[in-house]
């Protein structure tokens, strides 16, 4: 049967197009094995004994007393699983090792109240950037989002001036209270509140709602997904934090685990990849269930205009 | 009239915790560095004019970092440009298992710097699995953290974290494009070069300027992972502003951290001034 030429004409560009499919497929498979792995190995290597990770590692963080450190041929095995799987390294952690886990517990209490102020304070300033929208206010919001766009090199300069002031220097509150009023909730917030129908809001106060009433009971319901989100974007961004520790709070005992986890000791190196997970586990379950809060909160953070 | 003023007088009130922290905190300090920046020393605070960024701008260190700086966002900033907007026209593409390839490809920015650190070390290290690969296939062991390679490392260190991101908004501009207007360049025979270029480089101009800022100020974090792997002294090549200002803040020269904070405040406003006058011209005709 003979075909005609349009016929084949689509046929061909149907299989190309199938082609590209399966390379686009194939590319973000190798994606994706580079983007898992270190992750996945971290997990896997928090399961073996302390004697299988000194055999497979040991040569890397053996530290040599003057800088230079030798090659040594020994072979360095990365191993997705253990020989011998135990919980171990978990026991020890929890049990015997306080340290870390007195370091955990200064990250939870250093970025909670980060959280949970933050985003607090920001659906009230949000309600008030979408509610009217003035001369000073788009002012106003123009220097929260240049204060956001801003590198921790230049925030943190006044940052440490003011805590200089207050007395609060190398405490917990140096890093909370400049934490708090970062700007960048207030701006995703508002951008989420401005695209509440105005209608909506009219209808509620032509109801006898004041103010408190349109925000308790149509803005902050509304805009429940984009707060979740923004949650867990300020909690990712602070479960990480390193700068403002090193410069305001220099002082060992109070630091969060994200500074002092790469200061593990040589000889504790069998403990290192378990606490490393034990540090991971919050945020990713934060991320296998908030997942497309996630994404939603990204989505809005595109774009700095409206 | 009146309940014009009243609304607003409320919806001030709303503003006014956030406002009075963001002035206390930024705004009022900001303003304290501009004077001292400009005096002598803050006791006996005489003008001494532009003496302090000069001092700055002398200083051996600060070019140092502001160089790696430079060299290191101009790098890394195209790369994850680029590289996430391939990823999320792929996934574009309609193929199997989109959802989950998002998933994958965004999971590195959930996972905190220090604890996959552990494993750059395992790779990276002087001993690491890299230099064991090459050293079997006879090729000579290198110390990648300690070498001129270091800053291709932590390259690769910040792609692998912030594509993600920015393939999401990759993502949600792409799906925003209007399909009547791709189906029709595709009747008129245009090619898929011209499709990408004429059609959807416009329309994802704004997201364009967008994650080129936000790459830009996460590339400054890049210091997390250069100190969590090599602490406060680094290869010269990974010497970065923030390990200048942490020296600086050492000291408590005070005049040379509001200088050099000030320095960077403006480079940053120029820069983003500019991308958005760009986006601007390429973008000027989509937009409502």
């Amino acid at each position: 049967m003979t075909r005609t030429r349009s016929e084949r004409r689509a046929r061909g560009s149907r299989r190309r197009h199938n082609v590209r499919i399966a390379l686009a497929t194939l590319w973000c498979g190798v994606f994706a094995v580079v983007f898992l792995l270190p992750t996945v190995l971290t997990f896997a290597n928090s399961f073996m004994t302390e004697t299988e990770i000194t055999a497979n590692y040991g040569a890397v963080f053996e530290k040599n007393e003057k800088g230079g450190k030798k090659f040594i041929a020994e072979q360095v095995n990365l191993k997705l699983i253990p020989d011998k799987v135990t919980f171990s390294q978990y026991a020890t952690t929890l049990f015997k090792s306080p340290d870390y886990l007195f370091k955990f517990w200064n990250s939870v209490i250093l970025v909670l109240p980060i959280v949970v102020f933050q985003v607090g304070i920001a659906a009230f300033a949000a309600y008030s950037f979408m509610r009217t929208r003035g001369r000073v206010k788009e002012l106003l919001l123009f220097v929260y989002i240049f204060v956001m766009l801003m590198p921790y090199q230049v925030t943190l300069v006044p940052n440490y001036m003011v805590a200089d002031k207050l007395g609060i220097l190398g405490t917990r509150w140096s890093i909370i209270l400049p934490g708090v009023f970062a700007p960048f909730s207030v701006f995703i917030l508002t951008k989420a509140m401005r695209r509440i129908p105005k209608s909506l809001i009219e209808a509620a106060r032509l109801d006898g709602c004041g103010e408190w009433g349109i925000f308790s009971k149509i803005c902050l319901p509304m805009s429940k997904g984009a707060i979740f989100s923004v949650a867990i974007l300020v909690f990712i961004d602070y479960w990480n934090m390193v700068e403002q520790v090193l410069i305001m709070m220099p002082d060992a005992d109070a630091q969060p685990l994200s500074v002092f986890l790469s200061q593990i000791n040589t000889g504790e190196i069998g403990l290192a990849f378990a606490v490393a997970t034990i540090y991971m586990v919050p945020a990713i379950l934060l991320f296998l269930y908030g997942e497309e809060y996630l994404v939603e909160g990204i989505t809005y953070s595109g774009g700095l205009k409206g | 009239m009146k309940r014009r003023i009243k609304e607003r007088i409320f919806s001030f009130g709303y503003l006014l915790p956030s406002l009075a922290g963001v002035t206390v905190f930024f705004i009022a300090p900001f303003i304290q560095i501009i004077r001292y920046a400009l005096v002598d020393n803050p006791v006996s605070n005489n003008f001494v004019g532009f003496e302090n960024f000069i001092r700055v701008f002398n200083n051996n260190a600060f070019r140092r970092a502001a160089a790696n700086t430079a060299r290191f966002s101009a790098i890394a900033v195209p790369l994850a440009v680029a590289l996430s907007l391939l990823l999320a026209m792929m996934l574009e593409a309609k193929i199997p298992g989109k959802s989950k390839f998002r998933t994958f490809f965004l999971s590195p920015m959930m996972v905190p710097v220090a604890s996959i650190v552990l494993i750059w070390q395992v790779l990276f290290d002087y001993n690491g699995a890299l230099n064991s690969v090459l050293a079997s296939l006879g090729i000579s062991p290198v110390d990648w953290m300690k070498s001129d390679y270091s800053h291709v490392i932590v390259v690769l260190l910040f792609l692998w974290k912030n594509l993600g991101y920015n393939m999401i908004l990759f993502m949600a501009a792409l799906s925003n494009i209007p399909k009547a207007l791709i189906e029709a360049a595709n009747v008129d025979g245009a090619s898929a070069f011209r499709r990408f270029w004429q059609i959807k480089f416009r329309f994802l101009s704004p997201t364009l300027l967008f994650v080129t800022i936000l790459s830009l100020i996460n590339s400054f974090k890049v210091f997390r992972e250069i100190y969590l792997l090599t602490g406060n002294y680094p290869h010269e090549n990974l010497y970065l502003l923030q390990h200048f200002m942490n020296n600086t803040f050492g000291n408590i020269d005070y005049q040379k951290l509001s200088a050099a904070a000030l320095i960077m405040a403006l480079v940053m406003a120029i820069i983003i001034g500019i991308l958005f006058l760009a986006e601007g011209r390429i973008g000027r005709d989509v937009e409502q």
